[in-house]
């Protein structure tokens, strides 16, 4: 600490460049482990794992792939910080699948009721969809706190019994329309044309304008864990729970609040899509959305800065993928893979990281505690 | 595990004489004591083994130097035992104990030096090499497998020596009965207490035919009659020929069971001494290799003003059978301000729960508890550190710390929703820096900076960072629990410091302790608790340390009051110790000017 006024840093302090390259090694090898892996299983399948590459790459640089990686991973970073948001403090809500499910459907049964002008009825859905997400992730929580069941089993658990209320609800005379239409596929009444979201018509085609949603939240969790108390209880109570509870966090409304939030987070999930793109909820709507955000939140690492990068990369690869089988005889399924060795490699490689973090600090501390005293030792021989 | 201990093995019964403090003091006046250190010689440190019986040590350690990154662990460590002794191995935490046991364990090879078994040099590179000659390790925490029985876990690996069936058995009853251990080999571990499990362990080191057995802080987790026990265990292996190296930093343990005794400090031998003729003051300063510190509390600033008033807290828990515990039987106490209460107790009688039940942790089933006229019974622990309870936990690491956050994150904690760490309900990271760079200076926390995590400091900057964030915020209670566990000398003078001049300034304080010296010396009121109860009450200045250990075994109640005789005979056992250090010639009566019931050494 030599500069003058400690307490604000400079520029150099605030970018330890220590610690980015030890944060960035982590991902950055797993995704090239994964990169090695698949190309083996490319070469032994006789197939040639530079051209496969060359086409996922070509595509993620032309406009229109450009877009629709955008569009994706807008959907991929909300649910990411779903799952974050839970995660930050140990909280693992599994069920942000179910909760983003019970939450479209609402919204699109609220969307398709309501004409309202579109100040008034876009809020409104997202606050339906928040509202749908946090009650049913409410369950969870409260089953914690009261009960002391795990969130883990009771938001798997909550998963299942979301697809049979859909399948309950999204009957015709309940939430899908009376009369029975030519198709096989349920679903509710288009949303009302107020309730469409803005979006914006680029030479590579239409990007949702949900991006600037996704933003906000971005920001908005960044700023609550760095700069509020709450975030400092969140963040204190996931790096030791005894430690926050003695220091006067209330543990069991902390689990109860972020079990809601998260939820609330995971109703947005669905809303790109039914504002942007489907314009009503059935059983074609995208599912697993959920489980990808998990693995997102996991690749980047929860914090709200990561879980872009990494969103972004899993949207490229899903994106991408789809031009594989229709340039070469590529199998679409290879990104699955790759995502799924990226995830596991990562995990291991944060934990090695954060305990080769911890020693090596502890011995930098050391060290230089040794050489503070040993100059102090020759000072005083010399005077 | 203390759960287990605490219901399974009541503390003692009652009427059991104190072994607390089983210390062998050396009465002998200062002119006519050998002070019985000597250099680190190993031809003179045999001297006091009554029975080294041969001339080959059992273990020779010379010049063993062991460097990490940026630390020296080890350096030039010369240690020799003798075969059929109890070898104690002294110093304080962290001065390389674990490391040069790991070492002769084969944990990690040393960077210089040799080691020497039975006179024949040897190399390990593995615990495995070390079992094969002879040598076997009881760590600290147990390693065993509940689901299993006895038996089971003493064959467990070493199955190829004596099969997996009645001749195991049979040998292990031989091992036990040989050595007085008195083990079951039909119990399942989990239904045994610690001491029990202990002596499973050292007996799964003889079934692996190992001659030198290295107990690492054995009586860390037994409570002071299963340390007698366990020594009369060690004396049993003595005589049947089993080399014991003993580790631990509680002196009057190592007076009263070690032929000979080395202490090590700063990662070096310091010198071996004879347990016959050396005190206890002097071998803590040859660990600490300075004069202690005493925490001598001077004139009384105790004040009428009420500041905590706990009334009739009584909590009762359920165990793991579903038998329900009181583990606090109507406690009703009142600290004024400026005044230290002291709790004196065997650990696990009650002291975690009732520092809970104050902080707003675990809520009381009946009872109350107001701070300055305000009733706080019924509100959060935060409200309750806003109303100005400040708190030294116990174990920092579990309730003090976040150990992977940086210190200025750690400052905030617990009071982050007050000045300067908040405003509103925003945090002010500049503002909590700027404060932590404070308390790092004033408490002299010693740290390259604010950004580094808490883990990477050592224990007593660590606490004494806790000290400085939880004096910053003008409490009027402090709590603190064993703040001086496991904190080196130097920050121990300092903490006991700050909380004086804390109390001057018109602090209440809550003192719990596991260390009768510490306790005596702080206190201006001393109550002892036993078993959820407050049974005892003494002042420090006419109570011994022995009288108070008696106490905290439950064979007295009320008020305590040790003989004048005995209180002023300590008093100038502690003096003569002093004055061992400044000089053998000076007369025993020349006692220093503190009145002698004052005197902190009282029970040493």
């Amino acid at each position: 600490m030599t500069s003058p006024n400690p307490a604000k840093r400079t520029l150099a302090q605030r970018f330890d460049t220590e610690r980015i390259a030890l944060g960035l090694a982590a991902p950055l090898l797993a995704v090239l482990l994964s990169v090695v892996i698949c190309s083996i299983l490319l070469l032994t399948s006789g197939r040639d794992p530079f051209k496969a590459f060359n086409v996922m790459f070509t595509y993620g640089t032309a406009s229109d792939g450009q877009v629709l990686i955008l569009n994706r991973a807008t959907t991929y970073y909300l649910a990411a910080v779903a799952a974050a948001f839970g995660f930050r403090m140990n909280l693992f809500n599994i069920g942000v699948e179910g909760q983003y499910r019970i939450a479209a459907l609402f919204a699109a049964y609220v969307g398709a009721q309501l004409n309202l002008p579109s100040f008034i009825q876009i809020p409104l859905l997202l606050i339906t969809a928040m509202l749908a997400g946090g009650i049913w992730a409410s369950i969870a929580g409260v089953l914690k706190v009261y009960r002391g069941v795990s969130e883990v089993i009771s938001t798997i658990m909550l998963n299942a019994i979301s697809l049979a209320v859909v399948g309950l609800l999204l009957v015709p005379g309940i939430f899908a329309p009376k009369v029975s239409s030519t198709s096989n596929s349920v679903q509710t009444d288009p949303i009302s044309a107020s309730s469409h979201f803005f979006s914006i018509n680029t030479a590579g085609g239409v990007l949702w304008g949900f991006i600037v949603v996704a933003v906000i939240v971005g920001v908005g969790f960044q700023l609550t864990l760095s700069r509020t108390r709450f975030g400092f209880d969140l963040r204190a109570t996931g790096r030791s729970e005894s430690a926050a509870a003695a220091s006067g966090v209330n543990v069991k409304k902390m689990v109860l609040t972020s079990m809601a939030v998260s939820g609330a987070l995971a109703g947005l999930i669905g809303m790109p899509d039914l504002l942007q793109n489907s314009y009503n909820y059935g059983t074609s709507f995208q599912q697993g959305l959920g489980f990808t955000g998990i693995a997102i939140a996991l690749l980047g690492r929860n914090s709200p800065i990561g879980i872009v990068f990494s969103a972004l990369l899993f949207a490229f690869m899903d994106v991408t993928a789809v031009q594989l089988p229709l340039q070469g005889d590529f199998p679409q399924e290879i990104v699955q893979v790759m995502q799924g060795t990226i995830v596991i490699c990562v995990v291991v490689a944060y934990e090695l990281v954060r305990r080769y973090g911890l020693k090596r600090q502890q011995q930098k501390v050391g060290a230089e505690l040794a050489a503070q005293a040993a100059a102090a030792a020759k000072k005083e021989v010399t005077a | 595990m203390r759960a287990t201990r605490t219901h399974r093995a009541p503390p003692f019964p009652p009427t059991d004489p104190s072994p607390i403090l089983a210390l062998q003091r050396n009465d002998a006046p200062p002119e006519q004591q050998e002070i019985a250190i000597t250099a680190s010689d190993p031809a003179q440190s045999l001297g006091g083994t009554p029975s080294a019986g041969t001339a080959t040590p059992a273990v020779e350690l010379r010049g063993i130097t062991k460097r990490f990154p940026g630390v020296v662990a080890n350096h030039d460590i010369d240690i020799t035992v003798a075969r059929g002794t109890v070898h104690a191995l002294m110093g304080e935490n962290g001065a390389g104990k674990s490391t040069l046991m790991k070492i002769l364990y084969g944990m990690q090879r040393p960077d210089e030096g040799t080691i020497a078994i039975d006179g024949e040099l040897v190399e390990f590179h593995t615990p495995g090499d070390a079992i094969a000659r002879g040598i076997g390790m009881v760590h600290q925490h147990f390693m065993l497998a509940d689901n299993l029985t006895v038996w089971e876990n003493v064959v467990l690996g070493g199955e190829k020596l004596h099969g997996m069936g009645a001749k195991a058995k049979a040998k292990i009853k031989e091992i036990s009965d040989q050595y007085g251990l008195g083990v079951r080999p039909d119990v399942l571990v989990e239904d045994l207490g610690v001491a029990e499990r202990q002596r499973v362990e050292i007996l799964k080191v003889l079934y692996r035919g190992a001659r030198i057995l290295i107990l690492d802080e054995p009586t860390a987790v037994l409570v002071p009659h299963e340390v007698e026990a366990l020594f009369a265990n060690l004396r049993d292996l003595k005589s049947e020929g089993v080399t014991v190296i003993f580790i631990s930093h509680k002196l009057h343990e190592v007076l009263s069971v070690a032929d000979a005794i080395s202490v090590i400090r700063r990662g070096t031998t310091v010198g071996d001494a004879d347990p016959a003729n050396v005190t206890a003051r002097q071998l803590a300063e040859m660990m600490v290799g300075a004069e202690l510190p005493s925490p001598v509390s001077r004139e009384s600033t105790v004040t009428e003003v009420e500041m905590l008033k706990v009334d009739g807290l009584r909590i009762a828990k359920a165990d793991i059978e579903g038998i329900e515990r009181v583990v606090l039987d109507d406690i009703s106490l009142t600290i004024h301000k400026g005044e230290i209460l002291g709790i004196a107790g065997v650990e696990g009688n009650g002291q975690a729960e009732l520092v809970e039940a104050i902080m707003g942790m675990l809520p009381p089933d009946a009872g109350t508890v107001t701070l300055d006229g305000t009733d706080l019974s019924g509100t959060l622990t935060r409200a309750r550190r806003e109303a100005g309870i400040g708190y030294i936990p116990e174990d920092r690491h579990k309730h003090g710390l976040l150990l992977e956050a940086p210190l200025w994150e750690n400052r905030m904690l617990g009071h982050v929703t007050e000045s300067p760490n908040s405003k509103g309900f925003l945090l002010d990271p500049a503002g909590a820096r700027k404060d932590t760079l404070r308390i790092v200076a004033e408490y002299d926390v010693r740290t390259p900076g604010i950004e580094v995590t808490a883990a990477s400091l050592s224990g007593g900057n660590q606490q004494k960072l806790i000290i400085g964030r939880e004096m910053s915020h003008q409490p009027k209670l402090l709590i603190a629990a064993h703040p001086t566990r496991g904190v080196d000398v130097g920050a121990q003078a300092q903490i006991w410091d700050q909380i004086r001049s804390a109390q001057r300034e018109g602090l209440a304080v809550l003192l719990i302790s596991a260390d009768l010296d510490e306790l005596i010396g702080l206190s201006d009121t001393i109550r002892v608790i036993y078993r959820g109860r407050l049974v005892a009450d003494a002042d420090p200045a006419t109570v011994t340390a022995e009288d108070l250990g008696t106490a905290m075994t439950g064979a007295a109640a009320g008020h305590i009051e040790s003989e004048p005789e005995a209180v002023a005979e300590a008093a100038e056992i502690a003096a003569e110790g002093t004055e061992a250090e400044a000089g053998a010639d000076a007369p025993a009566d020349a006692a220093p000017t503190d009145t002698a019931v004052d005197d902190p050494q009282a029970g040493e």
